[in-house]
């Protein structure tokens, strides 16, 4: 399939292999350079491994069908994944420039993929420096024994426990009232909490204080926020597995079901979940890559860095269901004693006469003496599978199931400080690469004075962000998040991966892609990667989004409130969004998605009605005409 | 009125001797020995249910101060296997009525550990169904432990900030000041880069007075 859309003045716009070797040589430049291949290495892996590993991925895992979930995962990282990504490293090593630069070089009527993964870094990195923030206020509550989510408070007389605490869990009153302090809807607003402000504050300081002076700064944080984790997941693995019924978790992970392999779901999930694990489309792979020299061997980082990532999520989905298994295991251990202590009460009958092998023996031969007692006593049914299939995704996993799996650990503030830092390198080394991607579109843009130097862009994006995310510290901010996550870090990134896929294949053109990859690595991408990026990819891209987008409308536009005023409480109550969250909705998903072609057109007027000034400006834009005007540029 | 309490006295005074579960002042008392102890749990005899006798008359003795309880005070009945009874407590000063519930919790209350700690039990081991134990408030910090950490990590933070922008104020005045200097000197002399402007001493054509003298 040689098709290639046309594409004039292409050559003017791009540095060609010769201005490379010279650029190469020169070293000319302000551009920033990685120090070292590790530097670069552990930035990707810090970006692409993130907190959607440890919360996301473990959850996916063992809902459609445990260990052969795996086959629609590897199938879609190699087909999809390494592709993408492959993709992404190249043309940024090739162009030399970050995302807004890179898609304006290929054509200026293209300017609008880079803003739109301008948009979509900026929102997600709102929202997501905001889970940073509530893992930042865990973090400092775990420096106290005992932990402040272990016990519930006194009511206002002392007489008892607060009702909503004595009525959920002492985890849960800590996540929805303590830390949130929740408000019934979305609609309710609530005010600022200042505690979480205190959060939200330190967050994004010390967001920019790492990323003060872009790759200078953060290539020195990475060997640590990308290598603790490691140790850590380690450390938590090594205590799993001398847990009692951890081996009970990683069981149910990976008994494989295979008849979860016919439900569409599955690959959809699986795809999805490869997609934005790679954190693909925010336009902060393109930039790293960018820093590179020319003749670095991206292939084969593409698929390190693909194999790093897959293994991270298959080990901490491991380590994640090991202590889910023990927590279901005490849970259960907890209901039974439970249920036997209510019986031989009843019954008055002595001690370990029932135990946990007989209990159902006993149970059957009392019910049958007294029926009528036996139901008075409302017994629960325990049931090891409804324990372990508990709240295992999200922010429920981190900061309520895994609370309470560290609450019943023994030395418990240790393995909190522990999985908190965890938790938090990866995040932080996530937010690396969105604050990347938005600071580096604004310099490209030149919508601020070009003057201004580095510290000034990452300042604005800092404080602006933080502004606009005051939202999150609402009462109401935990819903407003949810909302952020669903809309604005799905769709869009879709739409742009799949624009970026026909921009470099068809637009660019893949003749001259790959000259310019056997330019850089010495030798010719092979017929997988062709075949790949021409047919493969796109296909599944496009079925992704259709599936996804069918299945975000079809469905009634729903979220789970903390209501104790509800019959299902402590379970979260679906409610129906109110009417004007249908326009945010719009303005997360549908703004970034529409500004590719909304920049296109206004490309589009603007040389038509100023035809005799563009060519002025392209002769001065030229790449040959800033090298050699040297001197000051 | 009268009437009530004459048939209120006449029934206590009949039932004054016989213990009753349910009765208004009869308590019952649940002990999980083995849930407690394991392995190093004693068997439940009547040696043990005398020592209940006595640490419940010393509770009443305590509480009633004057009034000398002894172990025939204490009234039990209904004992069962999993090791719970009911008791009832007479008065010493008048051997046919009761006392009354509330004044057998209260003095529960007051020497509730150490009735605890003669059966080696906790609250929720040795029950006394009615009287709830007294919740132990959970332990609040003076300063919110946290809002030390926060200012620790503000601190490092801000002092790194402060550190970075210092030093790109610093170096950028540097360079400033170096092209200025270099701007200056290039204004006035044409400036090969890399040739020393003053020209290489080129010795064959000095006079070499001071080294040969012919």
């Amino acid at each position: 399939m040689k098709l290639k859309l046309p594409n004039p003045g292409l050559d003017r716009r791009i540095p060609s292999h010769a201005d490379l070797e010279r650029m190469e040589t020169e070293e000319a430049g302000d551009r920033p350079k990685w120090d070292n291949k590790a530097q670069y290495l552990l930035t990707c892996v810090g970006f692409c491994v993130g907190l959607g590993n440890v919360w996301r991925f473990p959850y996916l895992c063992q809902s459609h069908g445990g260990g052969a979930f795996m086959i629609p995962f590897l199938i879609l990282l190699v087909l999809e994944g390494i592709p993408l990504l492959y993709l992404e490293f190249a043309i940024g090593q090739r162009l030399r420039k970050g995302s807004v630069g890179v898609w304006r070089s290929i054509n200026p009527y293209l300017t609008g993929v880079g803003i739109a993964s301008l948009m979509v870094s900026f929102l997600v990195g709102m929202y997501y420096n905001t889970i940073m923030a509530w893992i930042m206020w865990y973090l400092f509550n775990s420096f106290q024994s005992p932990l402040p989510w272990s016990q519930c408070p006194l009511n206002a007389n002392k007489t008892g426990l607060v009702d909503e605490c004595a009525r959920s869990s002492t985890v849960d009153y800590f996540w929805y009232r303590e830390t949130l302090n929740t408000s019934t809807g979305i609609e309710d607003a609530g005010g600022l909490q200042w505690w979480m402000v205190c959060a939200l504050v330190a967050a994004w300081t010390l967001l920019y204080v790492c990323t003060i002076r872009g790759i200078e700064t953060t290539g020195k944080a990475v060997y640590i926020t990308s290598t603790l984790p490691y140790l850590v997941l380690t450390i938590f693995l090594i205590r799993g597995l001398t847990l009692k019924g951890s081996v009970e978790g990683i069981k149910f992970l990976f008994t494989p079901d295979v008849n979860e392999l016919m439900n569409p779901t599955t690959w959809l999930d699986a795809g999805a979940q490869v997609f934005y694990s790679f954190s693909l489309a925010f336009g902060g792979l393109i930039s790293f890559s960018s820093y590179n020299s020319v003749h670095n061997n991206c292939e084969q980082d593409a698929v390190l860095i693909s194999i790093i990532n897959g293994c991270t999520s298959v080990y901490s989905a491991t380590v994640i269901y090991s202590i889910i298994g023990f927590r279901a295991t005490q849970n259960f251990d907890d209901c039974m004693s439970d249920n036997i202590l209510k019986l031989m009460n009843a019954f008055n009958l002595p001690e370990n006469n029932i135990t946990d092998i007989n209990y159902d023996q006993s149970l059957t031969l009392l019910n049958q003496t007294n029926p009528a007692l036996v139901d008075s006593l409302n017994l629960e049914t325990c049931d090891m599978k409804f324990f372990l299939s508990q709240g295992v995704e999200g922010t429920g996993l981190a900061f309520i199931v895994f609370t309470e799996a560290i609450i019943r650990m023994p030395i418990s503030p240790m393995w909190a400080v522990l999985f908190f830092v965890m938790l938090f390198c990866l995040g932080l080394s996530t937010m690396f690469g969105n604050i990347e991607g938005v600071v580096v579109p604004l310099q490209d843009l030149n919508v601020l004075p070009k003057s201004w130097p580095k510290e000034v862009f990452c300042a604005l994006t800092c404080l602006i962000s933080f502004a606009l995310g005051l939202i999150f510290a609402l009462r109401s901010g935990n819903y407003w998040l949810a909302l952020f996550d669903n809309y604005a870090g799905s769709i869009p990134l879709l739409v742009i991966g799949f624009c970026e896929m026909i921009a470099v294949i068809y637009i660019y053109g893949i003749d001259r892609f790959n000259k310019d990859i056997e330019f850089m690595i010495g030798h010719k991408p092979n017929i997988f990667w062709q075949i790949a990026w021409r047919v493969v990819s796109p296909l599944i891209m496009v079925f992704i989004l259709i599936f996804y987008f069918v299945t975000q409308v079809s469905k009634s536009v729903t979220y789970l409130v903390w209501d104790t005023a509800s019959e299902t409480f402590p379970t979260l109550e679906k409610q129906p969004y109110p009417t004007f969250v249908y326009a945010i909705i719009f303005i997360l998903a549908g703004i970034p998605s529409l500004s590719i072609p909304a920049f296109a057109l206004y490309k589009f007027i603007q040389r038509r009605c100023c035809k005799h000034k563009d060519n002025y400006s392209d002769s001065v834009d030229s790449i040959s005409a800033k090298v050699e005007m040297n001197g000051k540029a | 009125m009268l009437e009530k309490l004459l048939i209120l006295l006449f029934a206590s005074n009949v039932l004054a001797q016989v213990c009753m579960p349910d009765a208004p002042e009869a308590y019952k008392v649940r002990l999980s020995i083995k849930t407690a102890l394991g392995d190093q749990a004693y068997t439940w005899n009547d040696n043990e249910l005398y020592l209940f006798r006595a640490t419940l008359a010393f509770a009443m003795r305590n509480y009633l101060s004057g009034q000398l309880f002894d172990v025939s005070n204490i009234l039990v009945c209904n004992e069962t296997e999993r090791v719970s009874f009911w008791f009832m407590v007479k008065s010493v000063t008048n051997p046919t009525t009761l006392i009354e519930k509330q004044h057998v919790e209260n003095a529960i209350k007051e020497s509730r550990h150490r009735i605890n700690s003669a059966f080696l039990l906790t609250d929720q081991t040795l029950e006394f169904l009615g009287i709830l134990p007294t919740l132990a408030s959970p332990f609040v910090p003076a300063t919110p432990p946290w809002l030390i950490a926060f200012g620790v990590v503000m601190g490092v933070v801000g002092a790194g900030i402060v550190y970075f922008l210092v030093a790109a104020v610093v170096q950028r005045k540097r360079k400033k000041t170096l092209d200025e200097e270099e701007e200056a000197k290039g204004a006035t002399e044409n400036e090969i880069a890399g040739e020393n402007l003053d020209g290489i001493y080129n010795t064959s054509f000095s006079d070499d007075e001071k080294v040969t003298e012919m």
